[in-house]
């Protein structure tokens, strides 16, 4: 039966052929073919990847911002309270600082009153002694113009010791 | 399970694509028998009498190989004749020196060819000053004609190199850009071949090495298949349905398969472990000796019975037109119609075996090598 016995020459050609083609596509088809669809696979995988990598980003960045801002919220009210203290303090500061001031402005008015009122007293005490003398001279000179005058008085004087 | 849906999206996938070439053998097929059908009937009955019309000769004159392909009406090319003997050196002639049992510089057609036509008569022998065969320069006579099935193999490859290359153009010229044309409509095939075939059956580390074969292997083979389908010139050779290129084909993969097995694929085919080694010798050692030259050969069987099939039964029934016709003209035109139908319908049913077969064989091949180069696994 022909059909069912292979022909050499069949065989030959098949071989041959199918050699040929094999070689010829695995060098320039097959392997530019695979490796471009294994290319193309990775590039939509890689794509994916980065999309999803720059979703994970823009959580990162978006819980970044929040944390930056959070963060500059309590600088800022850190820097407030500050600023309230350091005014409070100011404030405190002058107004010892004043009230230090005034006393010792009070005391050293007071100080220079009384020296005043003493430097017046003296003069005043000093006058009326100059004029008690004066008076005095004056009144003796009145009662001690007579020799009778004089007896009196005498008399009088030592009238009181006995007394005494 | 869902590999399995995968699977079955991409097959359906494939038939889709394929489904379209229905369109091809379908059209050419009935002009084919319109334009044919006329002359053939007019000449079987002109010749009625002398010569029956012999519906078993025909059909296999048409399976089996030629030194001629028929183009149209008479009009056939004659292809060259290249005989190879020690003694007698290289022959290079055209086949038609060889027409009507004509003998050539001492060569003819064979004159007790069992197929009984001396014009396809495909075995060229030594002939003797009165006509008869030497038998004993035959023998050593190496036939490597360029026959129809030849042709039709190196036309394929011419064939499948060009639309390779113009594939592997598309991504030269795209990158990884979205595929076009020629290109979009082989990536979806070859990247089930690769994602269906020779990744679930070898794996994911060694499937790489054995693609450029599979991927040869099966458009080759569904050329190859698909060329066999279409009736008229430059198709209609049986060759996926010819003995000698499934044993070619089925080599291939042996010897590949052969040349990858590792340590592990022998120790567990000749020598499995955990079993008595009575058992191992008398009864396992000789089976799996006998399953390992049983896989190429049923791969070969398969494919050859498969297509030589397709084309016996699409062949019977247009033969039908002629038997009646040679009855009466008139049950001649009326079986035609049915006839046509039916051949019709065998095509399409061969179309569907020729993406199946060529199929079948790349999964085969591929699952031998996965079989070959399993890594050991521990029981």
């Amino acid at each position: 039966m022909d059909i069912i016995s292979p022909a050499f020459g069949l065989i030959f050609w098949m071989t041959l052929t199918f050699l040929i083609v094999f070689f010829t596509l695995k060098k320039f088809a097959w392997g530019p073919i695979l490796g471009a669809l294994k290319d193309r696979e990775k590039t939509i995988q890689d794509a994916l990847d980065s999309a999803e990598k720059a979703k994970q980003d823009m959580l990162q960045l978006q819980s970044n911002n929040e944390k930056i801002l959070m963060e500059a919220r309590a600088e800022r009210d850190t820097m407030l309270k500050e600023a309230r203290e350091i005014k409070e303090s100011m404030i405190n500061e002058a107004k010892g600082k004043a009230h230090k001031e005034a006393e010792k402005l009070l005391k050293d008015a007071r100080e220079a009153i009384q020296g005043e009122k003493a430097a017046a007293l003296t003069e005043l005490k000093n006058q009326v002694a100059s004029l008690s003398i004066e008076i005095a001279e004056r009144i003796l000179k009145s009662e001690l113009s007579s020799d009778d005058k004089q007896k009196a008085l005498v008399n009088t004087m030592l009238k009181e010791v006995s007394l005494n | 399970m869902t590999t399995g849906i995968k699977g079955f999206t991409h097959i359906r996938k494939l038939i889709a694509i394929i489904s379209f070439l229905f369109i091809l053998p379908v059209f050419s097929l009935a002009g084919d028998t319109v334009t044919q059908a006329k002359p053939a009937e007019a000449a079987t009955k002109a010749t009625e009498g002398k010569e029956k019309f012999n519906a078993g000769e025909m059909i296999l004159e048409h399976v089996s190989d030629a030194h001629s392909w028929h183009v149209a009406g008479h009009f056939s090319i004659p292809l060259p004749v290249i005989l190879y003997s020690k003694d007698r050196g290289l022959m290079i002639f055209s086949s038609s020196k060889l027409k009507d049992g004509n003998i050539f510089k001492g060569y003819e057609k064979d004159p007790n060819s069992k197929n009984g036509f001396k014009e396809s008569g495909i075995h060229i022998v030594v002939a003797n000053e009165d006509g008869t065969v030497n038998k004993e320069e035959t023998a050593k006579l190496w036939d490597l004609s360029i026959t129809k099935n030849a042709a039709t193999i190196l036309l394929t490859g011419l064939l499948l190199i060009f639309v390779f290359l113009s594939v592997a153009k598309g991504y030269k010229v795209r990158g990884t850009g979205a595929p076009k044309g020629i290109q979009s409509f082989f990536e979806p095939v070859v990247v089930f071949i690769r994602d269906d075939v020779a990744i679930p059956a070898i794996g994911h580390a060694k499937y790489a090495k054995f693609m450029p074969y599979l991927l040869t292997l099966f458009f080759f083979v569904l050329f190859l298949n698909l060329l066999g389908l279409i009736p008229f010139f430059p198709g209609g050779a049986n060759v996926t349905g010819n003995i000698g290129i499934t044993m070619t084909l089925a080599c291939l993969t042996f010897i590949i398969m052969m040349a990858n097995s590792n340590k592990s694929y022998w120790s567990h085919t000749l020598w499995m472990p955990g079993v008595p080694p009575v058992v191992k010798i008398l009864i396992l050692g000789p089976i799996e000796t006998l399953g390992i030259i049983l896989k190429p050969f049923t791969l070969l069987i398969r494919i050859f019975a498969n297509i030589l099939a397709g084309h016996i039964v699409a062949l019977s029934f247009f033969s039908l037109i002629f038997i009646f016709g040679a009855m009466s003209a008139v049950a001649g035109y009326g079986v035609s119609v049915v006839s046509v139908i039916f051949t019709i319908i065998m095509l399409l049913l061969d179309t569907l075996v020729a993406l199946i077969q060529a199929y079948v064989f790349t999964l085969l091949s591929a699952m031998y090598f996965g079989m070959a180069t399993a890594e050991e696994e521990h029981h």
